[in-house]
């Protein structure tokens, strides 16, 4: 049985490499490359779930199963793969989510039959699986970053792989440039960690470098060291996490990549950054000092809020899905924050509460972006658009699409009683207890993030009743939109897999709450899904006693017998009543037209101009009249809201490089005798040096 | 786990019977204080009953969300109703959830509620939507600061505990957090129910109105659940205002007597509580929409002065 997961974790490893290697073979026959390719990740994902699960629910959980996937072709390289507890619940929110993309993409890349390669397509998407599993299970730092590069350079191409647009191969240049920025501070901070394990133990072998030895590392590092560290890994994992300011790369990205693309990266890909949070700040970094927690806990806030306000202002769907990501991130953020104060201030119960609050909504949010994603695939496979301001009536043209959709609207915007709502009860929960754990004024961070959380949930509902209600409601504001159909059944099977995928984690926390058990002992050494349920297991609580109460399933369950009601108000009075479809009320005018309808910049505009300090909305409204402005002729109009991150620290960034290269330029003269005269300069000062 | 069915059932008639019964009596006073005869307190009653045998008319344009949006604002906000305790210390559903269910519960009523207005493609629906989903969204964190602080007291988001540690010995009264959170909770709840200054509950076809344009194309019994639902959120509303900072006369059993008088507690507060929104109505205009924000972050501010308090007097 021990080996269970190991032997499924294998082949699931194989499958990958095997469809990666199928697409590429098939480039010729787009059917078979489909087929395969598609296929074989399916297939891969599902073994993937089972060595998760097998490891998850069976062993203890200190237990890690580990083995070598290549003998080390390079000295010092050992490419050892190990499962624990906290890899194998990243690898069982990538195998879902896997599971359900990669059949919704069989019927999704039909669109690209005769435009691209669906080959290629195929053979890097399993690429991207393949290089994200090792990210999650790599056991060592040397084996971690080249997992971690092969998962940037594929997800790179895979985001330019409709190049042939401007737009897209911008994005992609942005997105390679930032993620080596990141990545770069994540090899910092790794030989950090060597040079501590090198000075702690004297060994500077490949074991300096194993994820093993890492383990509590940070309680032998001096302060300064173990603080830099902190700083470069939020720095280089916050890049691939999509933290603000570190974002722009994401709704630049997300959006340009095919769907079925878009939902891994924004479900899976960005977890990678959450990931190595994770493993770092509780499993490296030792004991926590309070500003690392007070860090990362405003990170999250400020991510979260600015996010969603950002979202509100996009009438691209895919783009508003993604700025979507930063908020969920930001929220993810706010538990991991609140759990490092919490360690810091001794409370490793509350810790454990608040970390768990973290990484439930890191599978949430994985749960219900993946199916948002898709839902937008079906969308932009029906209609050729993404801008929502040509979208509408799309719920009556694809009814199964709407319904899922709508499904994961409620769940993103933490209504009850779907999974959103659960893990921001959760994290809810652990802010309100936080502020008794310290006596300083900063315990006003956690009602006051709370608060922040609160504004966060309510914008997010009002960014998804755009989202939906424009996309999917009223009359369609193009041809396109109403000559749209309905998804093929593999793209909708994809999308209901998720779909009850969310209800499952909404209705049912106790039983999944049993998974963290393990990556929790692991990181915190606690287990709390006993503590977190109450009545017989059903009802999830707060951690404490009188703590408080929610159970989804017994709300889901009276929500529909409480339909009696109504139902026995319509026996009494209405039986006799008639249904008539009539035209909507226009005032008396001749009909109403599809122009007459509200817009999804319209639908925004309070809140622009509520937060227009943030936005600088700018408008430009040009009319042409002959005799009065009351009968225009034609009217031209033009809005614009500022990025501020962008145009107030990327581009002032990007200039003052540019301008430092020109300057670099003039020693770059192209003259022999002026290199031989800098080589001579710095043999001399390495000699001074080295005086 | 004992599900109380007999307090369930009551509770659910009881709201049923009282909400309506509330909004009449809040247009009747508004109107005898504006020198008008204004309806009589039963009418809502009336008018539940005519939508209810009425024919529909639906929106050759709605979906099934349109449909399904009445039903969901019904049940939301019968069973926030459920959660809050009325009449007894524990409410009949406190196991299923407490304040942060009650706070979702009502999100997702407004959810469908403004998705319900957009459906039907005219513009004042969407209008509506618009400005409800803004409103709630910078209500939303007074709301939740104003509930923290008295959850932070209690140490509890457990409606029926805090309000059980609201009858203790330890609960202060006229504890200044407690009186600012009240009075942020107040300004939330004249959002919240579309009260003067932030709605006109009055208004009907003018650009102004927010929960009215959502409803403008429902019709028949959709109508009477839309009201009705949106009755009974008021007067849970009301009630947790009510219950958590003034938890005095709350039966502590269900013999008969401890409930009878619980119940004329329970009327008088929210009579009382009625006759301060009547006033408020009555006495100020109906705020420019943009001005809305600056009444909200009054709300906000006292919430965090509230919060503040209870670190400094503690």
């Amino acid at each position: 049985m021990e080996h269970l997961p190991n032997f499924l974790l294998s082949l699931a490893l194989g499958g990958y490499v095997f469809g990666s290697f199928c697409g590429l073979l098939c480039l010729r026959h787009e059917k078979a490359a489909n087929g395969l390719a598609f296929g074989l990740a399916s297939a891969s994902a599902l073994t993937g779930i089972g060595a998760a699960l097998a490891f998850l629910l069976g062993g203890s959980a200190t237990q890690t199963v580990s083995f070598n996937l290549l003998p080390p072709l390079i000295p010092y390289v050992q490419f050892a793969v190990r499962l624990d507890a906290l890899g194998a619940f990243f690898v069982l929110v990538l195998s879902v989510v896997a599971l359900a993309i990669s059949i919704f993409s069989l019927g999704y890349v039909r669109g690209f039959y005769g435009r691209k390669s669906v080959g290629v397509l195929g053979a890097f998407y399993n690429a991207l699986l393949l290089a994200t599993t090792l990210v999650f299970t790599a056991g060592n730092a040397f084996f971690f970053l080249i997992a971690w590069e092969i998962m940037a350079l594929t997800a790179y191409c895979l985001v330019s792989f409709e190049h042939e647009k401007d737009e897209t191969r911008r994005a992609g240049v942005l997105y390679f440039v930032m993620s080596h920025i990141g990545t770069g501070c994540i090899m910092l901070g790794f030989l950090l960690l060597f040079q501590a394990f090198g000075q702690a133990s004297g060994d500077y072998g490949p074991a300096a470098y194993s994820f093993e030895n890492f383990h509590s590392l940070g309680e032998k590092m001096a302060a300064g060291p173990r603080n830099a560290a902190f700083l470069l890994f939020l720095v280089g994992f916050g890049v691939k996490a999509g933290i603000v300011p570190l974002h722009p790369w994401l709704p630049a990205a997300h959006p340009v990549a095919p769907s079925n693309v878009s939902a891994f990266l924004s479900g899976v890909l960005i977890k990678t950054g959450i990931y190595g949070m994770t493993r770092v700040f509780f499993d490296f970094l030792g004991a926590p000092p309070m500003w690392w927690g007070a860090t990362v806990l405003s990170v999250g806030t400020v991510s979260a809020v600015l996010g969603v306000l950002y979202a509100l202002m996009q009438h691209d769907l895919k783009r508003l899905l993604a700025y979507h990501s930063i908020e969920n991130i930001g929220i993810i953020l706010m538990g991991f924050g609140a759990s490092l104060l919490f360690l810091h201030s001794g409370h490793p119960l509350l810790a454990t509460l608040a970390l768990v609050a973290g990484l439930y909504h890191t599978i949430n949010h994985a749960m219900f972006k993946a199916l948002l994603f898709l839902g937008a695939g079906a969308v932009l496979h029906a209609t050729h658009t993404r801008d929502m301001e040509h979208l509408g009536g799309l719920a009556k043209r694809m009814p199964k699409t709407a319904f899922f959709f709508l499904i994961g609207a409620v769940a993103i915007s933490a209504l009850p009683p779907l999974n959103g709502f659960v893990s921001e009860w959760l994290t809810y929960q652990s802010l309100l207890q936080g502020f008794g754990t310290t006596t300083s004024l900063f315990r006003l961070m956690f009602p006051l993030s709370g608060a922040m959380l609160a504004l966060t949930g309510a914008l997010a509902a009002a960014c998804f009743v755009k989202a939906f209600g424009i996309t999917f409601l009223a009359q369609p504001r193009s041809d396109h939109a109403a000559h749209a159909h309905e998804a093929s059944p593999t793209m909708l099977v994809g999308q209901g897999i998720l779909t009850a995928v969310c209800v499952f984690l909404g209705l049912f926390p106790t039983l999944f709450l049993r998974l963290l058990d393990p990556v929790t002992s692991q990181l915190t050494s606690h287990e709390i899904s006993n503590q977190l349920s109450t009545a017989n297991g059903l009802v999830l609580s707060g951690g404490v006693p009188d703590g408080g109460t929610v159970w989804t399933l017994g709300i889901a369950v009276l929500g529909v017998c409480l339909l009696a009601v109504p139902f026995l108000f319509w026996l009494f009075f209405a039986r006799g009543s008639k249904v008539r479809i009539g035209p909507t009320w226009d005032c008396g005018l001749k009909g109403l037209t599809p122009k007459m309808e509200y817009t999804a910049t319209g639908f925004s505009k309070p809140i622009r101009m509520i937060f227009k300090a943030l936005f600088r909305p700018r408008r430009e409204v040009q009319r042409e009249y002959d005799y009065s402005p009351y009968f225009t002729k034609t009217l031209r109009f033009e809005a614009h809201v500022e990025e501020v991150f962008e145009t107030r620290i990327y581009r002032p960034l990007n200039r003052m490089v540019l301008r430092l290269s020109r300057r670099m330029r003039a020693l770059q003269a192209g003259s022999i005798q002026a290199y031989l005269i800098y080589i001579f300069i710095t043999l001399l000062l390495l000699l001074l040096f080295a005086l | 786990m004992n599900l109380d069915l007999i307090a369930i059932v009551l509770q659910t008639v009881l709201l049923l019977v009282l909400a309506p019964l509330v909004s009449g009596c809040i247009k009747n006073w508004k109107a005898k204080l504006q020198n008008r005869r204004g309806p009589r307190i039963w009418q809502p009653y009336f008018d539940i009953v005519k939508f209810l045998r009425k024919d529909m008319v639906i929106s050759e344009h709605a979906s099934w969300v349109f449909s399904a949006a009445p039903y969901v604002v019904f049940i939301s906000s019968l069973l926030v109703g459920l959660m809050v305790p009325m009449l007894t210390t524990q409410a009949p559903l406190s196991l299923f959830g407490g304040a942060l269910a009650v706070i979702g519960l009502l999100a997702l009523g407004r959810f469908f509620l403004a998705l319900g207005g957009l459906d039907p493609a005219s513009a004042f629906g969407g209008m509506g939507s618009s400005r409800e989903m803004t409103i709630a969204a910078i209500a939303e964190p007074a709301l939740m600061l104003a509930i923290f602080t008295v959850a932070i007291t209690a140490g509890s988001t457990d409606l029926s505990h805090i309000v059980a540690v609201g009858q203790g010995p330890t609960w202060k009264l006229l504890n200044p957090a407690h009186l600012m959170a009240f009075a942020a909770l107040f300004i939330v709840l004249l959002a919240e129910t579309g009260r003067i200054p932030v709605d006109n509950p009055a208004t009907h076809l003018e650009l102004t109105m927010i929960h009215e344009a959502m409803l403008l194309e429902y019709s028949g019994r959709y109508l009477a659940f839309m009201e009705w639902g949106a009755s009974i959120k008021q007067l849970m509303l009301m009630t947790l205002l009510v219950n958590i900072f003034l938890p005095v006369g709350l039966a502590a059993d269900s013999s008969m007597a401890s409930l009878g008088l619980a119940l004329g507690v329970f009327l008088f507060k929210i009579v009382v509580l009625s006759g301060a929104v009547v006033v408020v109505e009555t006495v100020n205009a109906k705020l420019r929409l943009f001005r809305v924000p600056d009444l909200l972050s009054a709300a906000f501010v006292l919430a965090t002065l509230a919060l503040l308090s209870t670190f400094l007097f503690q």
